[in-house]
């Protein structure tokens, strides 16, 4: 039990997917604007890690690895886990377009989010089983939905200051990303897993 | 290698096949007349009917909320056809179509105006004199916002047979 806390903390905090390891940086840039875009993006990605990371490891244990073709697996996955979104997609289309509204704009733009693809990835290396490789998805998405949230919070106040004419807009942006992933560096002192 | 093969062909074709069969069991119906009214819309998403875009548009023409006459680049012509279609009334007839028109001695050829241009009807190139291509304008005016010299203007055309309306009977003896 204490482990599967220590798996879940460790990818949302010590190993925070955008912070720390640099994955999914263009949403991280592109739809933290406001608060509201923000935590819908990170809804999706959280629900999206989660289902990516599960079917990736039914595909590596029960395909990939009996049949000794574990070389194809970057492909495989890009191929699982499109097809996976797609089919979120229309399913949450027809069964709640309400959720489809708040959602579905975002869907297709992960299945190609980085954070998604290397989530999966990650989990083969470390040889996680299937419990954990969940959990690990899990706990890194809501990290990332963390920090998007907390990132789209300082660029909505940014909007406001009187920041100087050369930094104005993406630059003070940056910097203030850096100073965030400068903050997430003190998780490294939790115990990591 | 013959494995890898038949494993990553099978495996496309296995999703190809459940995302088409998904296609079809989760087919959302569309509004037929939403998608008609879609299609007589110019389709340039200019945005000068306050709705994000054309189909925007047409699901607010459909509900109800939305004049026919909300659209600028169609016209008058496009006013009546709407509301002939949606059988409602039109309040105002309009006057003759509006088009953009470049008046040569003034434009420097800046070649702002062509970026602009969401069907592609100015023609010219930078440090030329430009020039509207009649057929393709829409009358939308986004050119005119971006015209440093206000060369570009949105002019009345002459009436064509489609174009044409009755003017207005004039009050008599005032």
């Amino acid at each position: 039990m204490r482990d599967y806390l220590f798996i879940l903390l460790g990818a949302a905090l010590v190993n925070n997917v955008v912070l720390v390891r640099f994955l999914g940086l263009c949403p991280f840039m592109g739809v933290s604007n406001k608060i509201d875009s923000a935590l819908g993006m990170g809804m999706a990605t959280t629900f999206v890690l989660t289902l990516a990371v599960a079917a990736s490891w039914l595909l590596e244990h029960y395909l990939l690895a009996p049949l000794g073709i574990e070389f194809l697996r970057i492909l495989a996955f890009i191929l699982v886990i499109a097809a996976l979104v797609q089919f979120t997609e229309m399913f949450v289309r027809k069964a709640s377009p309400t959720l489809h509204q708040v959602l579905g704009i975002y869907l297709p733009l992960i299945t190609t989010n980085c954070a998604v693809f290397g989530m999966a990835l990650l989990n083969v290396q470390q040889k996680h089983d299937f419990l954990s490789s969940l959990l690990y998805g899990c706990g890194s998405a809501l990290g990332f939905t963390l920090v998007m949230v907390l990132f789209a919070g300082i660029r909505e106040r940014l909007a406001l200051a009187s920041v100087p004419a050369t930094f104005a807009g993406a630059p003070i942006a940056f910097i203030a990303a850096g100073l965030l992933a400068l903050a997430f560096m003190g998780f490294a002192g939790l115990p990591a897993h | 290698m013959i494995v890898a093969m038949t494993t990553l062909t099978g495996l496309g074709l296995l999703l190809g096949l459940l995302l088409s069969l998904a296609a079809r069991v989760f087919q959302t119906p569309g509004n037929a007349l939403c998608e008609e009214i879609t299609e007589l819309l110019p389709g340039v998403n200019c945005g000068q009917c306050g709705y994000p875009g054309c189909a925007a548009a047409s699901e607010a023409l459909v509900a109800g909320g939305a004049s026919p006459a909300l659209c600028p680049p169609g016209g008058a012509v496009l006013a009546r056809t709407l509301a002939a279609r949606l059988g409602r009334t039109l309040d105002a007839a309009g006057g003759p179509p509006l088009l953009a028109e470049i008046d040569e001695s003034l434009c420097i050829g800046c070649a702002h105006c062509g970026k602009r241009c969401a069907t592609d009807a100015i023609i010219g190139a930078p440090k030329q004199i430009h020039a509207v291509f009649q057929e393709a304008c829409t009358g939308c005016g986004l050119c005119v916002e971006v015209c440093p010299t206000e060369c570009l203007q949105l002019r009345p055309q002459k009436p064509t047979f489609e174009s044409w309306c009755w003017p207005k009977p004039a009050l008599v003896g005032v």
